[in-house]
């Protein structure tokens, strides 16, 4: 436990109830949604405010306490674990302000700890739209989001959420505010920092407010499901719906194996003798939406898709999409214990993947359900297991092993969307290089002297 | 202080439950708790963390777990929204009893919930007397609402308005019924629940009544006790068991089809989490409770599912009407549609959706006593989406609801008026 001294100034800079010291309190900010050994903090620190946040990190930083910043806590990489040396987690859950939703330049200003989904919701409010879609979006924080450059299903024609980052005010381990990016849309004012931030996963800073880009929303959608007996032809469709030059704004696909535990649990009447299933969504103008849907389609029977459903109208949309709605919770309930991956490959690469990680499963004897953003690659392969059971933890964890050497080998990356955290920092060097590494550590050495800064996630210690 | 390592052994027999638990944080979208406290340890993934961490011992303020647990509505709204499908219910309740009972029940608890509460004629018989009483310490604040407040009593109730004890409580207007069926050919048992009996007398009589008019049987027998729920979430299973068992008594006999209830928490908990806390009864018991998990029914349900009763087209009338789905009613029994519509059958109404009409509105039982605060956080956000409406009339299927709507909307002067769905539409028999 930190002194008793150094608890008081940090009650006397967020008051007394945002500063939590009990065993239980601290105990529940041990953890992520990564599947890793949770690490008890020394503290716990609630800012209300953005200048109170720049004070406890300099408190943090004189006093030589490693910081972890947590909004929501979804972490699947456990970026959010905190460091075991006294190390004190930053709530920003109470940094939830939207300061400014701007609909004439198209922006917006927030807080780090505004819910995901409720901005969006704010902002399509407005007649706006904020693409970025990741799957805990209905908890997850913006400041998270950016500090994980987190995705969702919409990547392929949207992009992630780094493409909508305009500018940062993060504080530097002195408590000093550093300004980067603008509210226009273009800037070249300096390094880009912005662009550093993102996805360093509160290794470098820790973020004020970030102005964000919004869009005008699509005016028409239409979706369609079809199923494959082949994953290499669900592959070639979507090969040909690129090269047909459309950008679905969602292309999802599932394996078998999850199929199979989908209909299990909802009972749909799913085809669970098929090899695959893609989901496909285009989005935009009404005539473009047609003219897209109708090439997809043709592309789908060219390459022999077994069955083609398209949605006449939301209800029946609400309906396609009940598959691959209930995929995790179909695998979650499954077995105990749910390790959820993202090894990325490019997309003609998926048959190759998904191949290499039924070998897999089968070698180690464990179950996995691959599904996930087939047009930008990002497979989640689910592996299902009991945590209980060392045994099988182990094979898992080599199967893990592989599903990323196997990714790696086919020019893939380690994380689409989770981040590297502590669970893949070993394999870092791997997919980059020596200097690579060497690079970040000098950079954040210099950076973050101390080394107070969410210790050991990405670079390792 | 108390033994962890005996503590932890009876918590890891709910090891297999909490495993499901894949850390997600969903819940965080749905607590009402968490809504207003924003701290983990409030939201369904930190309680059953950190009842993990007690059952290996990793944790050693095992008062501070404990209140940590207490410190939920059992609102069910985490458990519906799962997407591993953790059965927190069952974990929740089941950790309350271990722990509580390990712990130590407060004095105060004990007395009212072992002393009292399990022993209806004694019950009936103190509270009849409050009634009579009730009157020189309370002042009246709303006479739509019927709600009161009381000086005198402040310290214990803070400054609450609440719905007082009716002048006369159904069992002393009415001791018993057993009626044969009539046109209907249906012959219910009505248990009319604490609080039907005890404070919203007229919603058991607007029961009684739609009963009479659709020629309904009626097996109501003398000296029903409460269902257990107040009993099982403050973790006392000796209480518990004496209710169940004294109501098993009554409800084996009496020939009926089904056991209707115009109180969702009561019906749930007869209907779910009776059949959940039976392994260690006797074989006839057992028995016993899966036949009345079968028969018992939500008075709506009933009315709408059995009787038939349905509007054709919704009653347009002048007086809006808004409806609050309890989270009893919603989440547990999946009743939404059929009090809407009992509300459509009466032409002098309209009904208005609220925003976020299936969020808990913070009354939770004994967790109003004991997180008023807090309750009334959370049943303020209710308030307003009631008063947003801009209706005359909030509607609901749970008396404990009712109770809490009346409070936050009495202390606010809101002049809406907080009716059980059935009594709007027993208001529009002849």
């Amino acid at each position: 436990m930190p002194s008793a001294a150094l608890i008081k100034e940090f009650e006397a800079v967020v008051g007394k109830d945002n500063v939590f010291t009990s065993e239980a309190d601290r105990q529940s900010y041990s953890y992520d949604s990564a599947v890793l050994e949770a690490v008890v903090p020394a503290l716990v620190v609630r800012p209300t405010t953005t200048e109170q946040l720049g004070k406890v990190v300099r408190l943090c930083n004189e006093n030589g306490n490693p910081i972890t910043v947590r909004g929501a806590g979804t972490n699947l990489s456990g970026g959010t674990i905190p460091d075991p040396r006294e190390g004190i987690v930053i709530l920003t859950n109470s940094l939830n302000r939207i300061i400014e939703i701007n609909e004439e330049d198209l922006y917006a200003v927030v807080e780090p700890g505004v819910v995901t989904a409720k901005f969006a919701a704010e902002v399509a409010k407005r007649g706006l739209f904020y693409p970025p879609d990741p799957g805990s979006q209905a908890v997850s924080t913006l400041g998270g989001n950016v500090a994980e450059n987190a995705g969702g299903l919409r990547g392929l024609k949207y992009g992630v959420t780094k493409d909508y980052v305009m500018g940062i005010e993060f504080f530097d381990v002195n408590g000093g505010l550093v300004k980067t990016g603008s509210r226009t849309v273009k800037c070249v004012t300096g390094y880009n920092l912005a662009g550093l931030m993102v996805a360093s996963e509160g290794t470098l800073g820790v973020f004020s407010n970030i102005v964000l880009k919004l869009v005008p929303p699509p005016q028409a959608s239409k979706a369609m499901m079809a199923v494959f007996d082949d994953v290499n032809k669900a592959s070639e469709a979507v090969a040909g719906i690129i090269a047909a030059h459309v950008v679905p704004c969602t292309l999802e696909f599932m394996d078998q194996a999850t199929i199979r535990y989908v209909d299990d649990f909802t009972k749909a009447g799913l085809p669970r003798d098929a090899q695959a299933i893609l989901l496909i969504e285009v989005d935009g103008h009404a005539g473009q939406v047609a003219e897209d849907a109708e090439k997809v389609e043709k592309v789908l029977n060219k390459v022999g898709a077994t069955e083609i459903k398209v949605a006449k109208d939301a209800a029946e949309k609400f309906k396609l999409w009940e598959a691959r709605r209930n995929a995790l919770p179909a695998l979650a309930r499954a077995k105990p214990t749910t390790v959820l991956e993202d090894a990325t490959v490019p997309r003609s690469k998926i048959p190759a993947m998904v191949k290499a990680i039924n070998d897999i499963a089968a070698k180690y004897n464990i179950s996995i359900g691959t599904f996930g953003h087939a047009g930008d690659g990002n497979l989640h392969p689910t592996i299902l297991c009991d945590r209980r059971d060392k045994h099988e933890f182990e094979r898992v964890e080599h199967a893990v092993d592989e599903i990323f050497d196997v990714a790696l080998s086919l020019h893939g990356t380690l994380s689409g969307e989770h981040g590297i955290g502590m669970a893949k920092s070993k394999w870092m060097e791997k997919e980059t290089s020596k200097a690579t590494i060497e690079f970040s550590r000098n950079m954040k050495r210099a950076i973050d002297p101390k080394y107070i800064l969410n210790p050991g996630k990405i670079i390792g210690a | 202080m108390a033994d962890l390592t005996k503590l932890a052994k009876l918590l890891q027999e709910l090891d297999d439950q909490m495993v499901g638990c894949m850390k997600c944080g969903m819940c965080q979208a749905v607590c009402p708790v968490f809504a207003e406290t924003m701290k983990e340890a409030d939201v369904t993934r930190g309680k059953i963390a950190l009842l993990e961490n007690l059952a290996k011992e990793m944790i050693h303020d095992a008062a501070g777990v404990q209140e940590k647990l207490n410190k939920c509505l059992l609102c069910g709204s985490c458990g519906a929204n799962c997407p591993s499908g953790v059965k927190v219910m069952d974990i929740f309740l089941r950790a309350r009893v271990i722990v509580n009972t390990y712990m130590g029940l407060s004095p105060v608890k004990k007395a009212i919930l072992r002393g009292m509460l399990t022993k209806p004629a004694l019950f009936n018989a103190l509270l009849d007397l409050g009634s009579k009483f009730q009157g020189i310490f309370t002042s009246k604040v709303d006479d739509l609402l019927g709600s009161s407040c009381s000086k005198v009593l402040s310290p214990v109730i803070g400054d609450r308005h609440f719905v007082g004890l009716a002048k006369q409580s159904l069992h002393s207007k009415i001791k018993a019924l057993d009626t044969p069926a009539g046109k209907s050919g249906k012959r219910v048992a009505f248990f009319p629940g604490c609080l039907g009996d005890k404070m919203f007398v007229s919603v058991a009589e607007a029961c009684l009544k739609v009963f009479e008019h659709h020629g309904v049987g009626v097996y109501m027998p003398e000296g029903q006790a409460c269902c257990g729920i107040p009993a099982i979430s403050s973790g006392d299973r000796v209480a518990y068991d004496k209710l169940v068992k004294i109501n098993l008594d009554l409800f084996s006999k009496g020939g009926f089809d089904y056991l209707v209830t115009p109180c969702a928490t009561c019906t749930a908990t007869i209907k779910e989490i009776w059949p959940k806390l039976m392994d260690e009864y006797p074989a006839t018991m057992r028995d016993q409770i899966r036949a009345l998990h079968d028969k018992v029914m939500d008075v709506n349900q009933f009315v709408v599912d059995v009787l038939g009763v349905k509007p054709e087209t919704p009653a347009k009338g002048a007086v809006k009407v808004t409806f609050h789905d309890s989270c009893h009613m919603k989440k547990s029994l999946g009743v939404t549609s059929q009090p809407r519509a009992l509300i459509g059958m009466n032409p002098k109404y309209e009904l208005v959706e609220m925003a976020e009409c299936d969020r808990c509105c913070g009354s939770g039982g004994s967790f109003n006593l004991y997180h008023y605060d807090l309750s009334k956080q959370i049943g303020e956000r209710k308030r307003d989406n009631i008063l947003a409406t801009g209706a005359q009339i909030v509607s609901t299927g749970c008396p404990a609801c009712m109770l809490q709507m009346t409070d936050m909307l009495s202390q606010h002067g809101a002049k809406v008026a907080v009716k059980h769905s059935i009594e709007l539409y027993a208001d529009s028999l002849r």
